[in-house]
């Protein structure tokens, strides 16, 4: 099977690897996949609370090539974007962005999954957060 | 708080980045500086072919053009050329194994004759019995085959395995009874390289008259095989796996005590003592003959000049890296075979790593089926260590700066992916990943 340049790039140099602090209340953590299926993806955003724009992205990912293409690429679409319009990134948009194979389409799903856990996460850390800031007000 | 992870990034061919016009050009690899003594990319996936020994190909360059004749051609010298180098090929075959030249039956390779040898006695012995005796990790040429003869009304005992690979004789002996007519257990396993007891098994069946078959492709050529010694009545043979030509294979039917009769699954001209019709493939044929004469003389110095090059490899892998996994028995395995899995690390991933060097995985994304390797489950691997897990098949041509080489690229490969792997930041952090309840299972 070959890969394509834009799979091969994201595999070379993968953007935003990394990690943020999962117990802080604006970043919101996405962990899906398992490993008896031979992919995990973590995917992390960290939101403005005022503007609700996604300032930052991390990932990490073990998989094949195009599993790790597909959340990097993931990473880079949702930054800058508000939370609203990153919970419109479709997986068909990664296959084609990506030109994944057929084969190839369960990893750009996972990145969905991934990119809409991390923000369910980050919701609800607003929801539980919201009656303690009303409190202290 | 953010913290970036340095990976490592790979050098690109800068020679590629551009071309004349000063646009992108399409760049569909890395590229690494080979040491040395080191020509890229290196062949290690030697359980899947081999190159053709040179010698192998010299044998057989007459036979496609001078010596063109019809090994069946009686009458006239073109056939006579063409006989006597199909003969001179089985009695070397036959010597390899320690066989007479009339139990040596040519085919097109191991796949046809590991199906010519199960439907073939489960034919002809059809009246005695319908039981067989398999094992899980058996190749798909022998569990597919016998998976067909199941829908004709034959029986079929998958014996599983242990840890290490090996099928315990005590659960053979079990599965034994008056109806089993075949037991058919592979000498050398595709993938792990362990070393199945044969000569044991043999002899449970002689015991008890019940015909064995051994699928010893990976094995004939790489470590010692006797048909006497190891209690062997049917044992298939490919030539592409010990430095011969792809397409060419052969079946070793035992003559004498006792003597196996096997029915043709292919009819015609009545080739092979009518056991397997077709013109028969002369140039082939000699290279199979020639790399069974090479095999005879090299194979006590060659087998261990390979165990050690793999012990070198594992050495130097397992010397750096933690948490690699060796996948069945160090001790009964082929001298060239290393199969390891490399937790947290996705195999495919891996691959795309080291994309200058030839070897396989065990990895769902590797395989048609989107299945992890049915031979790594059966032996209790996890189904995340068999998506981790990498084939290494060292041969003949392999060196050791080529080792050296490939033992760096996999350590650079796996521990850039290991910064990359969330499984591995939760294990560093002291989570157990069978605790976890993951929200793809």
């Amino acid at each position: 099977m070959s890969y394509s340049d834009k799979v091969l790039d994201h595999y070379s140099n993968p953007r935003n690897v990394g990690s943020m602090d999962k117990s802080s209340a604006d970043v919101g953590t996405g962990l899906v996949g398992a490993p008896e299926c031979g992919d995990v993806m973590k995917l992390q955003i960290k939101v403005n609370r005022d503007t609700n724009v996604i300032e930052d992205a991390k990932f990490k990912t073990f998989g094949c090539g195009s599993a790790i293409a597909s959340s990097s690429l993931a990473t880079e679409w949702v930054k800058g974007k508000t939370v609203d319009e990153a919970l419109s990134i479709k997986n068909m948009d990664i296959v084609k962005e990506l030109s994944l194979p057929p084969v190839k389409i369960h990893c750009s799903v996972l990145a969905e999954d991934a990119i809409r856990a991390a923000i369910g996460d980050w919701k609800k850390k607003q929801q539980t957060a919201q009656p303690v800031t009303a409190e202290a007000k | 708080m953010s913290t970036e992870v340095k990976v490592p990034q790979v050098r690109k061919n800068d020679a590629r980045q551009n071309d004349v016009r000063g646009n992108d050009v399409p760049r569909s690899d890395v590229q690494h500086t080979a040491p040395k003594g080191v020509k890229l990319p290196i062949y290690m996936d030697n359980h899947a072919t081999t190159p053709m020994d040179p010698r192998v190909l010299e044998e057989m360059l007459p036979f496609f053009m001078e010596k063109f004749g019809n090994a069946a051609s009686r009458n006239h010298s073109f056939g006579w050329a063409g006989e006597e180098g199909v003969e001179t090929a089985r009695e070397r075959v036959a010597k390899l194994v320690g066989a007479t030249t009339k139990e040596i039956i040519f085919t097109s390779g191991a796949t046809e004759s590991d199906n010519l040898a199960i439907k073939g006695v489960a034919e002809m012995y059809r009246e005695k019995g319908n039981h067989i005796i398999t094992a899980v990790t058996e190749h798909k040429a022998v569990l597919d085959t016998c998976k067909r003869l199941e829908k004709y009304g034959y029986r079929v005992t998958y014996l599983p395995v242990q840890k290490d690979g090996l099928v315990n004789l005590d659960d053979l002996k079990r599965a034994m009874d008056d109806k089993t007519i075949l037991v058919t257990i592979m000498a050398a396993n595709n993938e792990i390289g362990v070393l199945q007891p044969v000569a044991e098994v043999g002899k449970l069946c002689r015991e008890r008259g019940i015909i064995f078959h051994t699928d010893a492709t990976q094995a004939v050529g790489k470590v010692p095989v006797d048909v006497n010694t190891q209690n062997i009545d049917v044992m298939s043979i490919s030539a592409h796996k010990m430095y011969g030509p792809k397409g060419v294979g052969a079946l070793y039917v035992r003559r004498k005590s006792p003597r196996v009769q096997i029915s043709a699954i292919i009819d015609g001209g009545g080739h092979e003592r009518g056991m397997r019709s077709g013109t028969l493939n002369v140039p082939g044929i000699v290279g199979l003959g020639k790399a069974c004469a090479i095999a005879s003389e090299e194979m006590a110095q060659e087998s261990c000049k390979l165990a050690g090059l793999r012990n070198r490899l594992r050495d130097r892998i397992m010397g750096r890296l933690d948490e690699v996994y060796l996948n069945g028995s160090g001790e009964h395995r082929l001298p060239g075979n290393l199969n390891i899995s490399f937790a947290y690390v996705e195999g495919e991933s891996l691959l795309m790593g080291i994309n200058d060097i030839a070897v396989s995985s065990g990895s769902a994304c590797t395989s048609a089926t989107l299945e992890p390797s049915y031979v790594l489950k059966a032996l209790g691997t996890g189904d995340d260590l068999a998506h981790s897990s990498i084939r290494f098949g060292l041969g003949r041509f392999n060196t050791e700066a080529e080792v050296d080489y490939v033992a760096d690229r996999v350590i650079e490969t796996v521990e850039r992916l290991r910064e990359l792997s969330p499984l591995y930041e939760m294990a560093k952090e002291g989570i157990n990943l069978k605790d976890v309840k993951w929200a793809g299972e």
